[in-house]
């Protein structure tokens, strides 16, 4: 692989751009691999980038049913934080907020990480009680979170509405400034291409119909749309279809799935300078480097896997939006999606080994999984290299849906799910 | 928005007045101080959530106020038919129009999936 560098721009610049070379290829799967993840969205293939780099793992595939990419790592609003309440959850986000800033160096690849901070506005008593703890809860986890008056939020988004006429007024905000945003297909994109640099397969219209087992009960491999391909460790890292390929395996889940959809508007110049949150008239914003005004929604109610959702929920999501910033009103918006999220009942992801040997799942992680998407991969590949979790992930496992030692974010993160 | 059936108004009513309830048919055990542990979690946590047809509970929140259950197809959101609570779960199988054998209909590897709604008539 080539480096991207400046000295590269130049030489292509000259040779009218014909040398710049595939970012990854497409081999024709193999008949075995040392470890298969089911799923080349960020979370899988940041997973087979680490275990290549930081492991000695480089006989790996990454089967995709669809296009690389092309599930919720291409259709979330790209949001990045780390402000949660428990030790458990700080722990993993604060991690990859971390490799957030070191990444588009590590992966010689720009993902357009901009910290420009995310903001959570509080409107009633409840909402002030409830960042002032999360705030005094980050900051001994060591993760910055600050509280900002009403006139503070007022100069750090200049084009909000204070008004005290407001049916839900702003009576202040919770700030971390180390938040923001990233390019979402570039993440997909750069570890693609970082982690088949080291020797990974990315193998995309490959379905996984099945999982193979020896009669001992331990994965042998997988069978595929492409023919049975064999492998010793089998990562599923399936976002929403998490539950159908675990099924596979004769593992139920505590996950269900839900359509959770986004929309954008049409371009505009630079006007939302940060990240805008609010739990309690729940509605999501921020302006891409486009100029596009992202708009995340709320879940549908019911479960499904159609990737579309019911028009109301984005016209909610829009009734506040106009409530929050009145300059919006006459934004046309572009084009709306949906995506498949697979939740847990506390609202924490689950990245651990299974009942069956050789089998490891990365899932659960809901509304909010991209931010996670390097600390996810990076700590799945240890837990699949050394058949044990690391520090970080070791509370994310399956059983504590038995044993009630839940992660309950369901309650405590800053945004209504 | 779905257009979902009440089985006790009898009429179509937009999804705004509903509430989805989960999973249908999850029984809590008479006596959950004899279960264990494992069956206590399969009943409170652990679910199906199959891609294809599956079994809910919805309630007519803003309507009659009453709990029923479903059966939809969790890939094209299309109703196959809704019962009252207290009846029993219908036979999947006859409530399903197999298309004839086509093509398509053995591209797709039955056996390992949920069954499926038949697709909507052109």
């Amino acid at each position: 692989m080539r480096k991207y560098s400046v000295f590269a721009l130049a030489r292509e610049a000259l040779r009218a751009h014909k040398g710049w070379e595939q970012q990854w290829t497409s081999p024709e799967p193999k008949a075995e691999y040392d470890v298969i993840i089911v799923g080349a969205g960020g979370h899988g293939l940041a997973t087979a980038y680490y275990l290549a780099k930081e492991h000695g793992i480089t006989n790996v595939a990454v089967l995709e049913k669809g296009w690389l990419g092309g599930g919720n790592t291409g259709r979330n609003t790209t949001i990045i934080r780390s402000n949660y309440l428990y030790d458990e959850s700080a722990g993993i986000y604060e991690h990859a907020v971390k490799l957030w800033e070191g990444l588009s160096q590590d992966l010689n690849y720009n993902v357009m990480y901009s910290a420009r901070g995310v903001m959570m506005l509080a409107h009633n008593i409840h909402d002030v009680q409830v960042f002032k703890r999360h705030i005094h809860a980050n900051r001994l986890n060591g993760i910055d979170n600050e509280w900002l008056t009403p006139e503070q939020v007022k100069e750090f988004c200049p084009p909000i509405n204070l008004s005290a006429d407001a049916r839900y007024p702003i009576i202040g905000a919770a700030l971390q400034r180390r938040g923001g945003t990233a390019r979402h297909d570039a993440v997909a994109w750069g570890y693609a291409r970082a982690a088949a640099d080291r020797g990974v397969h990315i193998i995309q219209n490959c379905e996984v119909t099945g999982i193979r087992r020896a009669p001992n009960g331990a994965v042998i491999g997988v069978d595929t749309n492409r023919g049975p391909i064999n492998a010793k460790k089998v990562g599923v890292v399936a976002a929403g279809h998490t539950s159908v390929i675990m099924n596979m395996a004769g593992v139920r889940m505590p996950l269900e799935s839900y359509p959770l959809q986004a929309l954008v508007s049409e371009p505009v110049k630079p006007l939302i300078p940060c990240v805008i949150m609010s739990n309690t008239v729940h509605a999501y914003i921020s302006q891409s480097d486009k100029g596009e005004m992202v708009i995340g929604a709320g879940t549908d109610q019911y479960t499904s896997y159609s990737q579309t959702g019911g028009l109301h929920i984005i016209n909610h999501t829009l009734d506040a939006i106009c409530e929050m910033f009145p300059v919006l009103t006459r934004l046309k918006m572009l084009r709306s999606w949906g995506g498949i999220v697979d939740v847990t009942p506390d609202r924490s992801p689950i990245l651990a080994k299974t009942p069956v040997p050789g089998l490891y799942v990365n899932c659960g992680w809901g509304t909010g999984g991209f931010k996670a998407t390097p600390g996810s991969g990076n700590v799945f590949a240890h837990t699949i290299a050394r058949d044990e979790p690391h520090r970080i992930n070791a509370p994310f496992t399956i059983e504590r849906f038995t044993t009630g030692r839940l992660i309950d974010e369901a309650a405590a993160a800053a945004v209504a799910h | 928005m779905l257009l979902i059936k009440c089985p006790y108004c009898e009429e179509e009513r937009p999804e705004l007045e509903f509430r989805n309830a989960g999973e249908a048919h999850l029984v809590r055990a008479a006596s959950i101080v004899e279960q264990s542990d494992d069956d206590f979690a399969a009943f409170l946590y652990f679910r199906q959530n199959p891609k294809g047809l599956q079994f809910e509970r919805w309630r007519h929140i803003h309507g009659c106020g009453r709990f029923f259950n479903a059966v939809r197809d969790s890939v094209s959101d299309k109703f196959l038919t809704v019962y009252k609570a207290d009846e029993p779960r219908p036979n999947v199988e006859q409530l399903i129009v197999r298309p004839a054998a086509s093509a398509e209909s053995t591209e797709e590897p039955d056996a390992k999936r949920a069954p499926r709604a038949k697709k909507a008539e052109v």
